[in-house]
């Protein structure tokens, strides 16, 4: 590994993955149908806060974290701070549970994030609901969920990466 | 002493903790931000700079990066259209041939409107400009339906025009700038819509929930909905032109009404904005609010007593003076020129131009109030 002699450096850990989900956050907004059909929107930045807060506690993370949100809400045109604050949530939630979650097979992490995640959506969906006084439908909340869910391999992918880089959180 | 020596020297605040309280300030911070947004406002202001400026920067970057895939899909359009040419001309030509049959009915049709609308004396709306659009970004999520288009303020798009596709209705613009605009999905949940069912003239509020079929609230009457009707805007409120094509009405599987959107029959990849200022929009209302109100007609049972009437020949026009919200100098005059020729007024109450300019308003009344109506006719 390069950098387990080393500190770890912000820009590695939050800066690299950061722009890596705006990209593929703009990927995915451009109006492009297969067979028919369009593209999904997934959450891609889920997965990054919920990894960001598994790695390490760090006092940047909330900041990329709100950052992320406010870029999805700008980019999907939805209420500015719906989710930042379901990130954060997500992420506080992961960074509460930090203990729990140590040393906890791959299946098991895919299950807390999972829960997470459904704490985020569930956020969302209550502030929606009581921001536009109408239900939005659970069946399209429900498949960007699910689309959600399934990016686990990439928060995975980051937490392995990074778990044990920084020599000081060994 | 040295530091080490210091018995504070070693305190040092766990990691964790500090986290945990940039965490809960920055979400305080983004719950603060939240609760102030006004995304559905019908304002310009509300929109806000940030996103203005965010959207001016994702036109570009939409532009370019969907344009690899509207070059794939051309191509294969093209080589589409070279394989099945022969099945196509025959499709178009029976097409055509019905197309005729339909073109003479419509334009019986259009005689016998223009007929009815000349007798009726019916005011038509005028026809409506537009600039045509492509879209740049689209997203789809459950709680933010909407989609940016390459044009802006510099083609004279303003927030609440609407938004066609070759199909139907797709949404309102709530957004714009100086070259791109942002569009509000019919089928995002903050999007309310007032329509109509063709075949019943019922109305309804088109209410988006996220999902692709919106639903119909507010439906009133015995069975004013079938399967399968036709729902139009109903033109309601001044947003939206009476009789834009929206969709069908279907039963959903939550036994509510819902809408298949006409404009879902294909890609949504260019779109009209209709440059749509409604009367309520174009009306001066601030010359309308300045109309006074007409004076009392004599002999009507709200007058005051005869005997009050002599005392106060400046009574009425006091009375008639507190619409124009004047102060109390202003008042005293105005009265003047009201009580000159009080009956012919009744007939043609336009006496407030004239309070304006009081000296000659009182030499010559008659002729000034024949000239006025045309001019508040033509406003």
């Amino acid at each position: 590994m390069s950098g387990g002699a080393r500190s770890l450096e912000p820009w590695r850990w939050l800066g690299v993955p950061m722009l890596q989900v705006m990209a593929a956050t703009l990927l995915f907004a451009l109006p492009i149908r297969l067979w028919g059909h369009g593209l999904p929107e997934p959450v891609f930045a889920l997965p990054v806060a919920f990894a960001w807060a598994v790695i390490r506690p760090s006092m940047l993370a909330p900041f990329c974290v709100a950052i992320l949100g406010f870029f999805l809400d700008l980019v999907w045109g939805g209420p500015l701070g719906l989710w930042a604050v379901c990130l954060l949530i997500a992420y506080g939630g992961a960074l509460g549970g930090r203990a729990f979650m140590a040393g906890q097979g791959r299946a098991a992490m895919w299950g807390w994030y999972g829960v997470l995640a459904t704490l985020a959506f569930g956020a969302g969906y209550l502030f929606v609901m009581l921001d536009v006084h109408g239900m939005p439908s659970p069946l399209s909340v429900f498949w960007q969920f699910l689309a959600t869910v399934i990016l686990y391999p990439f928060a995975d992918r980051l937490i392995e990466r990074f778990e044990d880089a920084d020599v000081r959180f060994r | 002493m040295s530091l080490r020596d210091n018995p504070l020297g070693e305190l040092k605040v766990p990691l964790t903790w500090t986290a945990g309280i940039v965490f809960i300030v920055v979400l305080i911070a983004t719950v603060a931000i939240l609760l102030s947004d006004r995304r559905e406002a019908f304002e310009t202001d509300a929109y806000g700079r940030t996103r203005t400026a965010t959207d001016k920067a994702l036109e570009p970057v939409g532009n370019v990066l969907s344009a690899p895939g509207r070059w794939t899909g051309a191509g294969f359009e093209t080589v589409r259209g070279y394989f099945f040419a022969v099945s196509e001309n025959r499709r178009l030509k029976a097409e055509l041939k019905e197309m005729r049959q339909w073109r003479d009915v419509a334009i019986a049709l259009r005689d016998n409107n223009e007929r009815y609308r000349a007798l009726l004396g019916l005011k038509t709306d005028p026809p409506i400009p537009m600039v045509a659009a492509r879209i740049v970004t689209d997203s789809r999520g459950p709680f933010a339906n909407s989609r940016l288009a390459n044009i802006g303020s510099e083609a004279g798009v303003k927030i609440g025009h609407p938004v066609m596709s070759e199909n139907g209705l797709v949404g309102r613009v709530v957004g714009v700038t100086d070259g791109v605009s942002r569009v509000l999905m019919l089928t995002d949940v903050a999007s309310r819509t007032p329509v109509m069912i063709d075949r019943t003239n019922a109305r309804a509020i088109l209410a988006g929930d996220g999902g692709p079929n919106p639903r119909l609230e507010y439906l009133r009457g015995q069975e004013p909905v079938r399967d399968g009707d036709r729902v139009l805007t109903s033109g309601d409120g001044g947003v939206f032109p009476r009789g834009l094509p929206v969709g069908r009405a279907v039963k959903g599987l939550d036994g509510r009404w819902r809408v298949v959107l006409a404009s879902d029959r294909a890609p949504i990849d260019y779109v009209r904005i209709l440059l749509f200022e409604d009367f309520t929009q174009l009306a001066n209302r601030s010359a309308l609010d300045r109309t006074a109100a007409p004076p009392p007609t004599p002999g009507a049972p709200t007058l005051p007593p005869p005997e009050a009437a002599p005392a106060t020949t400046g009574a009425p026009p006091a009375a008639a003076a507190p619409p124009a919200t004047t102060t109390a100098a202003p008042a005293t005059t105005t009265p003047a020129p009201k009580t000159t020729a009080p009956a012919p007024k009744t007939a043609a109450p336009t006496p407030t131009p004239k309070a304006a300019a009081p000296a000659p308003s009182p030499a010559a009344p008659a002729p000034k109030t024949s000239a006025t109506p045309p001019a508040g006719a033509g406003r």
